[in-house]
């Protein structure tokens, strides 16, 4: 198993105590795309975040089992986290803008990225910079290393992204609302390279959305979360018939383009969804 | 209400919008779709006067516009932005930003008309003295759309008003915005590049690519599918291919 969470709890002090933000959440993952998919504040980010140690420093972690391919990520090192943050496992975040250093080239990040895992000559990573540009499907590799994030495009940036992620071979890629920043058609481009790359590397992809349809449509297996634990997890091609009043609401108040709607449903919480 | 011909946009040397003519009646919604960079953002921008190099007419209720907008105009149109984390002042109180146009337009009965807003939009009274940081991103936006409804516009610019928004929330947005329209017959432009919600609040929906209208069409011909432009029909396929999910790839491998 390439991720094992069990009984995952996280909280952050306040001034009032503890906060806890994720409540007991038990995911595994192996070499298979898992959508994690709730609302903001429902802890999908953090648990996600949580396998690389990489929380805030106000954040308590607890849990029965965290591991990554084995290793004990509570216990383990700093050493031993750098080999596996970037190196086993990739982290891509929602807005190229703000996740690329604006005074580097596109290509120099990438080759940066691989030379920090592989080593290697500049010029050897400079064409390995422009073979992973290809890699993720842009047409002139060559013009776009050569060019600044704010000569790029959010869906080109979020190829070069995914590029630097894709450098050193890593065994999960973590992407954390990957798309959310980009149009629809863009959306649709980047989700696809993704998804053919993970499949065809055998790689694991930890998939983070609020959108339920959208995840359900390029993953596995689909955990819902709702104020800090796993309420449902079901495969991507049952979601139709999800049971829990949360994944449903989730799916019924969202506007349809081919059943139109005088008023969408509006989410009635029930407090029993808190229950554990 | 609103009437736009032959309207072109320039940012310096680009010409960014190239002349799209669009007519919205009174009391009712035009939506306009397309990727970022199609020119829908800037069509908006420059009715409400925020862009001043444009050309081609732009009428509001049959009176022409003119570059330089009077304080009446401010008074019938208002604006709802993106991001209600953006466009709310961090250190201003909701009672504070909904005081603001009041005492831009001189009106009376602050204690009332603010009380009547937040009813409208369904908020509690006991946000009235919150700060932004101290609401939701779905409250945020309804103090946005207060704000714009304080001055008692008759037409409402709306720019991806719920693209921030969860979707248990973006759908309490969307009544809200069509109860609205009802209960004070607004007129809406609406821009976003989500079909669905383009869809859901606009009988008409205008198309842009590249600074182009291409294609001007009812909603019930986009959702039946009778689309004549290429780049319609592949905003279209992309959402219904997302809404059907595995049930239409079942379907067509079948």
């Amino acid at each position: 198993m390439l991720v094992e969470i069990k009984n995952l709890r996280i909280a952050f002090s306040t001034p009032t105590g503890w906060a806890e933000a994720v409540r007991g959440v038990s995911l595994t993952l192996g070499k298979e795309k898992l959508g994690i998919v709730g609302e903001s504040g429902s802890g999908k980010s953090l648990t996600a975040r949580s396998l690389l140690r990489l929380l805030p420093g106000n954040a308590r972690v607890q849990a029965d089992r965290l591991a990554f391919d084995g290793i004990d990520v509570l216990a383990a090192s700093e050493r031993q986290m750098r080999a596996i943050r970037g190196k086993r496992a990739g982290l891509i975040l929602q807005d190229p803008k703000y996740s690329l250093n604006p005074v580097m080239t596109a290509g120099d990040q990438v080759a940066e990225a691989w030379r920090a895992h592989k080593g290697g000559s500049k010029r050897a990573a400079a064409q390995a910079a422009v073979d992973l540009l290809a890699q993720v499907l842009i047409r002139d590799p060559a013009r776009v290393a050569g060019s600044y994030p704010h000569e790029l495009s959010g869906g080109m940036g979020q190829r070069v992204m995914i590029a630097m992620m894709l450098a050193p071979d890593p065994e999960l890629l973590i992407a954390d609302e990957p798309t959310s920043a980009l149009d629809a058609t863009v959306q649709a481009e980047i989700l696809r390279l993704m998804e053919d790359l993970v499949s065809r590397r055998g790689m694991g992809l930890l998939l983070i959305s609020h959108d339920l349809p959208l995840v359900g449509h390029f993953c596995d297996r689909v955990a819902v979360m709702y104020a800090g634990r796993v309420v449902e997890e079901l495969q991507a091609g049952e979601l139709t018939h999800a049971r829990h009043p949360y994944t449903r609401g989730l799916l019924n108040c969202m506007p349809r383009l081919s059943h139109p709607e005088a008023r969408l449903p509006v989410m009635v919480r029930d407090p029993a969804w808190l229950a554990p | 209400m609103i009437a736009i011909d032959g309207l072109r946009v320039r940012f310096g040397p680009n010409e960014v919008v190239h002349g799209i003519s669009l007519d919205v009646p009174r009391g009712s919604s035009f939506g306009l779709v397309g990727e970022s960079g199609s020119g829908k953002s800037t069509i908006l921008r420059a009715f409400s006067g925020l862009n001043p190099d444009w050309t081609g007419k732009m009428r509001l209720d049959n009176v022409p516009l003119d570059r330089k907008r009077d304080r009446a105009f401010f008074r019938r149109v208002q604006m709802v932005f993106q991001d209600p984390y953006g466009s709310l002042h961090p250190r201003q109180t909701v009672d504070r930003a909904l005081s603001e146009p009041l005492i831009v337009h001189g009106l009376q009965d602050r204690d009332a008309r603010i009380a009547q807003a937040l009813s409208d939009v369904a908020l509690p009274n006991s946000v009235r003295f919150r700060y932004p940081h101290q609401l939701s991103g779905g409250q945020r936006q309804r103090v946005a759309i207060a704000r714009a409804l304080m001055a008692e516009p008759n037409v409402l610019l709306l720019d991806e008003p719920t693209s921030a928004l969860d979707v248990s929330v973006q759908a309490e947005v969307l009544n809200l915005l069509r109860d609205l329209q009802q209960r004070r017959g607004l007129t809406y432009l609406l821009v976003s590049h989500n079909l669905a919600v383009v869809a859901h609040l606009c009988p008409i929906i205008g198309v842009m690519q590249g600074g182009d209208l291409v294609e001007t069409l009812s909603t019930d011909d986009l959702r039946a599918g009778r689309v004549h432009h290429s780049h319609t029909a592949q905003l279209r396929a992309l959402t219904v291919e997302l809404e059907d999910g595995g049930e239409a790839a079942a379907r067509a491998s079948a």
